[in-house]
């Protein structure tokens, strides 16, 4: 009788175990693939990263192995990311405080635009470069880096509002009611709150450029792609997405050798907004 | 001056509204175009007709999508069965039983894999995994394959979606009261079984709603799956062959077919059957989460 239970016992501490080195296992993997995918885009692109391809244009011939660098790319998607993420703050400022202090808490309208907000978040950047596409065909514009600002600032919106509505919802009823009760109008009040929400709209901004500025889908049709710096919004535009995309499918090796070396550029951007958005949230809380 | 306040305080909530007003209108919006846009497909040829045979003539005007749909699914599938029992292993590991510092160094991984641009993994995909399935494994199972392959979009989406359930998986874990774990220990269970018959139990619909949410954003992927899934018009007949999704079929040939009617609205109309799909699964996962917070 005792033997048994005891062996009852220890299978369910053998379970136990087991599992928990099964749960070892798979956060160890999931470890593993993300040092995987780092060493290969960092072993791949250290070899053919150079000066020359941070700092200078396509020249003749570079999609058959001829010189010149991706400047136009990197400084087509520093563009880009720079004119999105100005117009999606000015759009998601507003109804990210329309839904916390101006629409009735838990009202429809509320949850509706809470929801379009999650839904929008959802829908794939495919389907935002088609629409972009379409609307530009619609209003007569050529492909150019005010087309590719656009579909991206749609593809950020909802990412900016929905994490400074995240913030919003942080920000302690007292400081509204003494503000309040001190005679500010609702206007008023929310210039207060926005400054001291600062640092939180900041990482949302990081957050979102960390996205957009990775997104090939929504700038395949609409920035187009051009070997110089564009000088207007309504010239094409290149971007380092699109730049690793083309010519990682060039049969030239060389070029292929390029593709990942401009990989390791985005790699290295993106982690570094990454890690830098971690520390700001860090720093709110 | 308590006028000119006032006056300020009207026109800026106002606006607001209207700003708010106009970004839910532009959710129905894009719906609406791709609709308009895509009707005309459906009236030269049926919707059955479209959604169920596979020739896919663009030239000869015959537009049937069933490979890109079957592509898609089974992608789908393949991500979610790889990537499902890891997700929810580590994120039992993480919410129930790892230390504090442990987690504290995962959070930054997983947001990693998060930040981490689609084309990045699509360059992954072609270097390590197109030739392993190519060279290694493929040989032992069919006579010749690329690599380029619907294997190899499952593993790449797979990892894809990790990070995307593993958050949402750790919420919903994590709002379970510690008061029914305690009450559970002290009745003399074993922390697996607290967890497998407590914190499971409660979060099933979340981890459900996870699911679902992943579903979406592996149906939608684009660029990173397009790199390695090989793009080619016909049935899949084994993991090793090449499949062709919908958001692939979109993002190779829009643009170039404007002078052709017929197949741009083919094309938007794949849009759409996308878009559509993508609201249902959010729609229900939105709802299934919004409850999970409400009970909290």
């Amino acid at each position: 009788m005792i033997k048994t239970k005891y062996q009852r016992l220890t299978k369910r501490y053998l379970t136990e175990q087991i599992m928990l080195m099964v749960m070892r296992l798979a956060a160890l993997a999931i470890l593993s693939v993300l040092a995987f995918i780092l060493y290969t885009i960092a072993a791949k692109g250290l070899k053919s990263l150079s000066w020359e391809m941070v700092s200078s244009l396509p020249e003749g011939g570079y999609y058959l192995g001829g010189s010149g660098g991706i400047a136009n790319a990197i400084i087509g998607s520093l563009l880009m990311i720079s004119g999105s993420a100005i117009i999606a703050i000015l759009i998601s400022l507003p109804i990210a405080f329309c839904i916390n202090f101006i629409l009735k808490k838990g009202g429809w309208f509320g949850n509706i635009a809470r929801f379009s907000m999650d839904i929008l978040f959802g829908i794939p950047s495919i389907v935002y470069g088609a629409f972009g596409f379409l609307i530009m065909v619609w209003l007569g514009l050529q492909a150019s880096l005010l087309g590719g600002i656009i579909a991206v600032a749609f593809l950020i919106l909802p990412i900016m509002v929905r994490a400074i509505d995240e913030v919003l919802i942080m920000v302690p009823s007292d400081l509204k009611e003494s503000l309040q009760s001190l005679g500010a109008t609702r206007y008023e009040m929310m210039k207060v709150i926005l400054k001291s929400i600062l640092p939180g709209v900041g990482s949302a901004i990081m957050l979102a450029i960390g996205r957009g500025i990775g997104d090939a889908a929504t700038v395949l049709f609409t920035a187009g792609y051009t070997d110089s710096i564009p000088t207007s919004v309504n010239d094409p535009a290149a971007t380092l997405p699109l730049a690793i995309f083309f010519q990682l499918s060039s049969p030239m090796e060389e070029v292929q050798n390029r593709a990942y070396a401009a990989a390791l550029i985005l790699t290295i951007i993106v982690l570094i907004i990454s890690l830098s958005t971690r520390q700001l949230t860090r720093r709110i809380k | 001056m308590l006028i000119t306040r006032k006056l300020k305080d009207t026109i800026a909530t106002r606006l607001m509204v209207i700003i708010t007003s106009g970004a839910v209108l532009f959710f129905v919006a894009i719906g609406l175009v791709l609709l308009v846009k895509g009707l005309p497909v459906i009236k030269s040829h049926s919707l059955t007709e479209l959604l169920t045979t596979s020739n896919w003539k663009p030239m000869k005007g015959q537009f049937g999508f069933l490979t890109f749909i079957v592509s898609t699914l089974l992608v789908t599938l393949l991500a979610l069965i790889l990537s499902f029992p890891l997700a929810l292993l580590s994120s039992i590991y993480l919410s129930e039983f790892s230390s504090q510092k442990i987690k504290k160094f995962f959070m930054p991984v997983i947001d990693l894999l998060s930040g981490i641009p689609p084309v990045i993994y699509g360059v992954w995909g072609t270097l390590t995994l197109v030739p392993f399935i190519a060279d290694t494994l493929a040989p032992h199972f069919v006579d010749f394959s690329t690599g380029y392959s619907l294997l190899a979009g499952g593993i790449v989406l797979a990892v894809m979606i990790l990070p995307l359930m593993i958050s949402i998986f750790l919420e919903v874990m994590e709002s379970t009261p510690q008061d029914l774990r305690e009450a559970s220990l002290s009745l003399g269970a074993t922390r697996w079984e607290t967890t497998t018959k407590v914190v499971l139990k409660r979060s099933t619909s979340g981890i459900l709603a996870g699911v679902v949410l992943a579903i979406s954003r592996a149906f939608g992927e684009t660029i990173a799956v397009m790199m390695v899934c090989g793009n080619f018009t016909a049935m899949p007949k084994s993991l090793f062959d090449a499949c062709y999704p919908l958001p692939a079929l979109i993002a190779n040939n829009y643009g170039e077919m404007m002078s052709m009617p017929d197949y741009e609205s083919a094309l938007m109309l794949a849009g759409f059957i996308l878009f559509v799909i993508i609201i249902v699964f959010n729609t229900v996962s939105w709802f299934i989460l919004k409850r999970i917070k409400r009970s909290l």
